[in-house]
């Protein structure tokens, strides 16, 4: 579908062509004995296809601005006439329209293809306020209404699942293809699409604070944050026209005032000069380059706050990677019960009486161990309990006293047991006195997260390095089954930001440092890079908040993916601007010294422009 | 205060960047970017000077793309 403003102005360009044609016609078969009627059909041909630009230049001379495109194409094409060169003045004022048509209707389209891209915005919400449900705006629903979303509908509001089980398509926020089961109780984000069955939600956020609400403003607003490129093109189209028009003017007087040439030759030169003065192919391309960098990541589940952090990022160089929550799941769960004794029964007694020790505590450890366990914890069973923070818990259990904790605590406690070798944190459980063994206790490492890393340096990060505050012995573990170098364990939160400070004096001059977490408690950090990134932003607030590139999904390797888009855009944002300067540079040259014609110095406006945004538009398709 | 327009039909770009400078040069205005793709103008501007904003705006569009209609949003 293309505008009404466009079709009309193909049809004039169509009427300019025609009659451009029959004057060309008229002037091969009738020249000789009507020397002015092709001069005529011409002045037609030219009037009707460049009729608007001539109108819109003379209207803003009156507001009192000149150096635009309108007023120097009018000039450049005019002058032609009077030089003598009607069939090229035409002419060039016709392919400017062309020209200016396609580059119309690129933009138009890319508009329009990004606009599909974030298509996401429910259209409304059917809100259960009588028995029926009716179809209502979003943003006309509130928080504690119910609503029910049916199979093929998008999910207009944030809210947890209070009847029913569906698949959901999070495609259009994650990238992930894989759909996500919700059931009662679950938390369902706005801008998923229902896929089988029907659901009753409760809805929690209102529309603006949704996450479609958030999603969609973040990525509109992304490219008003403009990148160094763009601020570069702004400033480089400032001074290139007036030099242009200067150059221009010198050439035209000049020479033939020096050397008494002939003045036509030199002001047809001159006048080609002012055919490729306009830095259009610059100015609307670079910014579309990032726009699709920006439109093409988020489809990918990458939302990036700025061009700006989108352009930085093609130059990461130092890669700070947070361990819990963003390497690892951040669950922790049990990974090996070792008794002291191997005996049959040895490994669920251990873990029986571990579990029923520690089960008055809320600590991610006692969770995990009593997640493991699996059954009840049968209290009365339990009739004395001592917490000791930092140690660990000594218990009376069916009247026998079961300590459990830490190596120190069993020191302490005078339990004599071997320090076990192990990746993560180790609970050894003594009975009475006697030592039973120990479990371990260890964080995940996420499915994807060695993959990543190797991806990583493969786009040119030089340094990979890991923070935490957890152990060391885990953190090396860590960090060596997934191939990161360095690595800084047992950091307070406060330790994380000098080390920040410390790698931030490591890096070249224009390198950039990255850093990844999860988004929850690394705000300082987040905020100390040259890039944060938070991890798993679907449905975390603060994750979005604070970072300046948010990954949607739990997937380490999508930084590598972000890395990846931001470098192509950058090259194509490279291509473009050398491609379009050089070739204008070339034709001023060429021009100048007599070589290229007005042709060619039209190419060197809008074709140049037309294949620059055409490069562009390939930002898209990440 | 943050204040955004629609700038519709807005396609030349140069006259974009025109636009946004001459904004900018408003009177209490301390940012002002026009993005083209998505024909938007958004402007950082003091609470004190930011009613007159609107009428400025139409000026300064009208005097580059007399054909762009201004919507505040």
């Amino acid at each position: 579908m293309v505008t009404k403003k466009l079709k009309k102005r193909l049809y004039r360009i169509l009427a300019g062509g025609i009659l451009f044609a029959g004057a060309v016609l008229i002037e091969q078969a009738w020249g000789s004995i009507y020397p002015n009627l092709g001069l005529i059909v011409f002045l037609a041909a030219f009037l009707v296809s460049g009729g608007d630009v001539i109108k819109k230049a003379a209207m803003n001379i009156t507001r009192g601005h000149v150096f635009d495109e309108n007023f120097l194409m009018t000039i450049a094409t005019v002058g032609a006439f009077l030089v003598g060169e009607y069939p090229e003045g035409c002419a060039v004022m016709l392919f400017y329209q062309v020209g200016e048509w396609f580059q119309a209707y690129a933009v138009h389209k890319s508009r329009r293809s990004i606009r599909e891209l974030m298509d996401i915005r429910p259209d409304y919400a059917n809100v259960l306020r009588g028995t029926e449900p009716e179809a209502v705006s979003p943003e006309e629903v509130k928080p504690g209404e119910l609503i029910v979303v049916k199979p093929g509908e998008r999910i207009p509001l944030d809210g947890t699942v209070e009847k029913g089980t569906t698949m959901l398509d999070t495609m259009a926020l994650t990238g992930e293809s894989l759909p996500r089961e919700a059931g009662e109780g679950d938390t369902v984000i706005s801008g998923c699409v229902n896929q089988s069955g029907v659901i009753e939600v409760r809805v929690t956020k209102g529309f603006g604070e949704s996450t479609v609400s958030k999603i969609l403003e973040l990525v509109e607003n992304a490219s008003s944050r403009k990148s160094e490129s763009e601020n570069f093109i702004s400033k480089f189209a400032r001074y290139y026209t007036p030099v242009v028009v200067v150059l221009a003017l010198l050439l035209a007087v000049v020479p033939p005032v020096l050397s008494g040439g002939d003045w036509n030759i030199w002001i047809y030169r001159a006048l080609s000069f002012l055919v490729v003065s306009c830095p259009c192919a610059l100015v609307i391309s670079i910014p579309l380059s990032f726009f699709g960098g920006l439109g093409g990541a988020s489809k990918a589940g990458v939302l990036i706050k700025g061009s700006n952090y989108l352009e930085a990022l093609s130059r990461a160089e130092i890669l700070v990677m947070d361990k819990t929550g963003t390497l690892t799941k951040g669950n922790f769960a049990v990974s090996r019960i070792v008794p002291a004794v191997e005996e049959k029964g040895a490994e669920e007694k251990l873990l029986e009486l571990t579990a029923c020790a520690e089960s008055g505590s809320n600590h991610p450890i006692s969770r995990s161990l009593l997640q493991a366990y699996g059954k009840e914890i049968d209290r009365s069973r339990i009739s004395d309990l001592e917490d000791l923070a930092g140690f660990g818990v000594i218990a009376i259990i069916d009247g026998k006293k079961i300590v459990a904790g830490n190596l120190r605590h069993m020191e302490q406690n005078g339990i004599s047991c071997v320090q076990a070798q192990e990746v993560g944190t180790v609970v050894y459980t003594a009975c009475d006195g006697k030592y039973l063994g120990y479990i371990v206790i260890a964080d995940e490492i996420r499915a994807d997260a060695k993959e990543a890393v190797q991806k990583l340096k493969m786009c040119g990060i030089t340094e990979t390095v890991m923070l935490t505050g957890d152990r060391k012995e885990t953190a090396e573990a860590v960090a060596k089954e997934i191939g990161i170098e360095r690595v800084y364990a047992e950091l307070l939160p406060g330790d994380k930001v000098d080390k920040m400070e410390e790698l931030l004096q490591k890096k070249s001059a224009g390198g950039k440092l990255v850093f990844v977490g999860d988004g929850m408690n690394d705000a300082p950090v987040l905020a100390r890079s040259d890039i944060g990134i938070a991890m798993g932003g679907l449905g975390s607030d603060a994750a979005i908040e604070a970072a300046d590139i948010v990954i949607m999904t739990d997937e380490p390797s999508k930084i590598a993916r972000a890395i990846e888009i931001s470098r192509r855009t950058l090259t194509i944002v490279k291509q473009n601007t050398v491609f379009a300067i050089g070739v204008k540079v070339l034709i001023l040259i060429l021009a100048a010294c007599g070589v290229a014609s007005m042709w060619a110095a039209v190419f060197g406006d809008v074709g140049v422009a037309v294949i620059a945004i055409l490069n562009a538009m390939r930002a898209l398709k990440a | 205060m943050i204040k955004t327009y629609i700038l519709e039909d807005l396609d030349c770009a140069h006259c974009a960047g025109l636009i946004e400078g001459e904004v900018a040069k408003l009177d209490g205005v301390t940012k002002s970017t026009v993005t083209l793709l998505t024909q938007k103008l958004v402007v950082d501007i003091a609470d004190a000077q930011a009613g007159s904003l609107t009428k400025a705006v139409k000026k300064i569009v009208k005097k580059y793309e007399p054909d762009v209609t201004v919507v505040e949003k």
